[in-house]
């Protein structure tokens, strides 16, 4: 090694870094230490803070609070180029290369060797090549980039990374899109680097990978640390818990109204239902007055399963049925036809138009759904935003406001507005309390009782698990694409949530062991 | 004041009083109106009359666009309903060659159209095909000549007067009042809107946003053959070259200055065809000046930049922060 850094001290280290995007805090006090020669995992559910943090220290957002120290030195970046200057340098899951040139443009982009302002194409070559022969690849570098496969251009920018005298490297769900093989040469080169004295930080929601690759791991929830172990001696059970579920044995006494079922009316079922590549089918009764949860870790299929109930992917097998008949579900016309409201994860994507005015985004469902030739006149409007402005409470109370401009939580009150204008009989809410401060965030799970009293028929995702154990009256764990255990009634609480999430890694490891 | 013109309309509205102030100074009998054999004759008539052809690209240009859309094809739409018609109008009546024409023109919307919904290519790809191909088609329907016709009936479309008014303006209003009552009458502004404003959302929300694609570029077809139809009326010709030559351009133009963005969303009818009148003012006033036509584009560049300074809200914010910083000097 060149730097004569012990390898146990820190090479990066973040202490009390805070940020937040306007009443959303995205990090709170967040600690974390990288040792030279370490892969460190970094893990967390959508929305813990990881991408966050990776942002924050590497310059891409700047810093409410807290100090980064690399090699001991305060650093702070304000862009992600001055960050790769100081040594920082991060790859992430899309690779942010040039697809059109060439591999050795793309490793010395910036830097091309010159003589005489011409760029010395052969010397570029030739570097290029003993550059990722150095990475155990031998390709021609005068290719395009976007010819080549994503793990080659994985590491190409590791390579092109590490060339740039990188002391920290951060890979952002490297392994995301690739087959297993080619997440074995990403290991391999991962390993050759951490031996070098690089300190790597590892972002992932494949644990199996986390648990073959990492030193450290350290947790992330809800923009807070949880806690930074050693891989070998946390149990899956419990970094699963670390990841899920705060210690909260008391929330089953919340549940008290463990309602018996079966007396009810079923809304809609789903026999076999599913789509090869995206979720294994599945069975799931749904019926009136009453919550059904969906629980797994990040990638279990949860959103997909939504996404398939709704009608906004088409199954390619099984049978869904509507109060007793046969329906077709090909498209989200056909779940809005049936009665059914979705208020998906990505509100800003996927559920508000932000240009248009609170009252156009409530009823924009319900017109959707009457047809082009029966307009709602504007009093009809009117009336209906006014409503629901004032029985979900949404703020600021002026109907013509532009959502765009609204909190995170009024807008998702908005698009519940909008289902709840179109009276459905099923709601599908993915995440609805996701990025949401915390007085809003009650009032939701408020909402979601008062509506299950009121009939309707819900189906809630959700990486809160003492939030699912609160509402649901039976609650479906998700695991690798798939469900695989319905749990109800008493049987309902965050460990036996967590035992499903993690029985099969259980059985792993006691096989492995 | 606000509720008779609406803050979105203030900036076009400043820029046409501009305009016709600086055309009043330049040429001095600019607002003068005479009735002469029951047609009314000016400056000012002569700015609606020519502005014709691009109000009513401008009235399907808006939808367009507001679907996030673009339609670079409308004026070889133009050209090539300019040529249908010139073929047509000695031989038959004027109902029929008002259908083929405005039937070629719902045929070419339905081609970009689907293209675009059905295809999912990028809208400024897909109508540049129709743009390349569709002035080759034309030429093959004129067989490559400029073709003349004298049926009084096409003639009058292009010349004649209805209460006074030259027939093409009143044809343009008459667009204006159907696009505005079917766009606004109907569910379909809000749900043009949406889609434009994210397609994504409005999918999931149970828009039929592929629907709403095909129709605007089918209405934005039909309004380039009307357009066309008047154009070849007015010279009563048809030329498969120079019909509608760049008028696109103009279209989307008179679109951007009626405060329509070009991301898609919140569009205004009325405000796209004032966007179409200022161009044409500039033209005409520029003309009367005897000024070189040359400097017609160079201010055509200024006021369009103006006005777009005029409606973007960083560049107001800028204006704000100034007048706040006198205060707090003062």
């Amino acid at each position: 090694m060149e730097n004569n850094s012990d390898p146990a001290s820190p090479l990066l280290e973040v202490r009390g870094l805070s940020k937040s995007f306007g009443a959303v805090r995205a990090l709170q006090e967040v600690d974390f230490t990288l040792r030279a020669g370490e892969i460190h995992a970094l893990l967390g559910e959508n929305g813990a803070g990881k991408s966050t943090l990776i942002k924050v220290v590497t310059g891409v957002f700047p810093r409410d609070a807290g100090i980064v120290r690399l090699g001991g030195e305060e650093v702070a970046p304000r862009s992600a180029k001055a960050a790769l200057q100081a040594g920082i340098a991060t790859v992430y899951q899309e690779v942010n290369l040039l697809p059109n040139l060439s591999v050795a443009q793309n490793l010395f982009l910036d830097r091309q060797p010159m003589r005489f302002g011409i760029v010395r194409e052969g010397e570029m070559r030739r570097r290029a090549k003993a550059l990722l022969a150095d990475f155990g690849l031998d390709i021609d570098v005068t290719a395009p980039l976007g010819n080549y496969s994503v793990a080659i251009q994985h590491v190409t920018a590791i390579a092109r990374a590490v060339d740039l005298s990188a002391r920290v490297l951060i890979l952002d769900e490297p392994t995301a899109s690739l087959d297993r093989h080619e997440v074995e040469i990403l290991f391999g080169i991962m390993r050759e680097l951490a031996k070098r004295g690089i300190g790597i930080v590892f972002v992932s929601h494949f644990l199996d990978q986390v648990y073959e690759i990492s030193d450290r791991i350290t947790v992330l929830r809800n923009g807070r640390l949880v806690g930074e172990r050693e891989t070998a001696s946390l149990p899956r059970l419990e970094l699963i818990r670390m990841m899920l579920g705060r210690e909260l044995a008391e929330t089953t006494s919340v549940r008290a109204s463990a309602t018996e079922h079966g007396a009810r009316e079923i809304c809609a079922s789903f026999k076999g239902y599913g789509k090869a590549g995206y979720i294994a089918p599945f069975n799931l009764e749904l019926r009136h007055g009453e919550v059904v949860g969906l629980a797994g870790l990040l990638g279990s299929g949860r959103t997909e399963t939504a996404r398939l109930v709704f009608g906004a992917e088409r199954a390619d097998g099984g049978e869904a049925r509507v109060e007793g008949a046969t329906v077709r579900l090909q498209s989200p016309r056909d779940g809005v036809r049936h009665g059914f409201g979705y208020c998906p994860e990505e509100r800003k994507t996927d559920g508000i138009v932000a240009e248009l005015s609170v009252r156009e985004n409530i009823v924009l469902a319900l017109q959707a759904k009457r047809g082009l030739h029966r307009p709602l006149s504007r009093r009809e409007q009117d009336e209906i935003a006014r409503r629901y402005v004032k029985m979900l409470d949404i703020r600021p109370s002026d109907p013509e406001r532009p959502v765009g401009l609204l909190s995170g939580g009024n807008q998702q009150k908005v698009l519940l507005a909008r289902w709840l204008a179109t009276s459905p009989r099923l709601l599908v809410l993915d995440e609805p309390t996701r990025g949401i401060d915390v007085g809003a965030h009650a009032e939701i799970i408020r909402l979601i009782r008062e509506l299950c009293d009121d009939g309707l028929s819900l189906l809630v995702i959700s990486s809160e698990l003492d939030e699912i154990v609160t509402y649901s009256d039976r609650v479906v764990v998700l695991r690798d694409r798939a469900h695989v255990e319905e749990l109800a009634g008493e049987a309902i609480d965050v460990g036996n949530i967590l035992a499903a999430i993690a029985a099969d890694d259980a059985a792993m490891q006691e096989a492995g062991a | 004041m606000t509720a008779l013109l609406p803050r979105r309309g203030l900036a076009q509205i400043l820029a046409l009083i501009v305009i016709l102030a600086v055309d009043r100074v330049v040429s001095p009998q600019f607002f003068d109106l005479r009735l002469q054999d029951g047609r009314l004759f000016g400056s000012l008539i002569d700015v609606l009359n020519r502005g014709t052809p691009v109000a009513l690209l401008s009235l399907g240009m808006v939808l367009v666009i507001a679907t996030r859309g673009i339609d670079l094809s409308v004026g070889a739409v133009m050209a090539i309903c300019g040529a249908i018609a010139a073929s047509l109008a000695d031989g038959h009546g004027l109902p029929v060659v008002l259908a083929a024409t405005l039937g070629a023109g719902l045929v070419c919307g339905l081609w970009n159209g689907f293209l675009v919904a059905v295809l999912g290519m990028q809208p400024i790809v897909a109508t540049l095909i129709l743009m390349v191909a569709g002035r080759g088609i034309a030429q093959l329907i004129t067989e490559g000549r400029i073709v003349t016709f004298s049926s009084p009936d096409l003639v009058w479309l292009g010349n004649g007067s209805v209460l006074g008014l030259p027939v093409p303006i009143v044809i343009a209003l008459g667009m204006l009042i159907l696009t505005g009552a079917v766009v606004r009458g109907s569910a379909l502004g809000l749900l043009i809107e949406a889609t434009g404003g994210n397609a994504r959302a409005s999918e999931l929300a149970g828009v039929g946003t592929r629907a709403m694609i095909l129709a605007v570029y089918v209405w934005c077809g039909v309004c380039a053959a009307l357009a066309g139809v008047i154009a070849a009326a007015d010279i009563m010709g048809a030329d498969a070259n120079n019909a509608g030559l760049w008028l696109e351009l103009d279209a989307i133009l008179a679109v951007v200055i009626g405060g329509t963005s070009l991301f898609g969303g919140r569009f205004s009818l009325v405000l796209a065809v004032l966007g179409a009148l200022i161009i044409q003012t500039m033209n005409t006033g520029i003309l009367l000046s005897g000024y070189p036509p040359e400097f017609n584009l160079l201010v055509k560049a200024v006021v369009v930049l103006a006005v777009l300074l005029l409606q973007s809200p960083k560049f107001s914010g800028l204006a704000g922060i100034a007048a706040r910083l006198r205060r707090t000097k003062a």
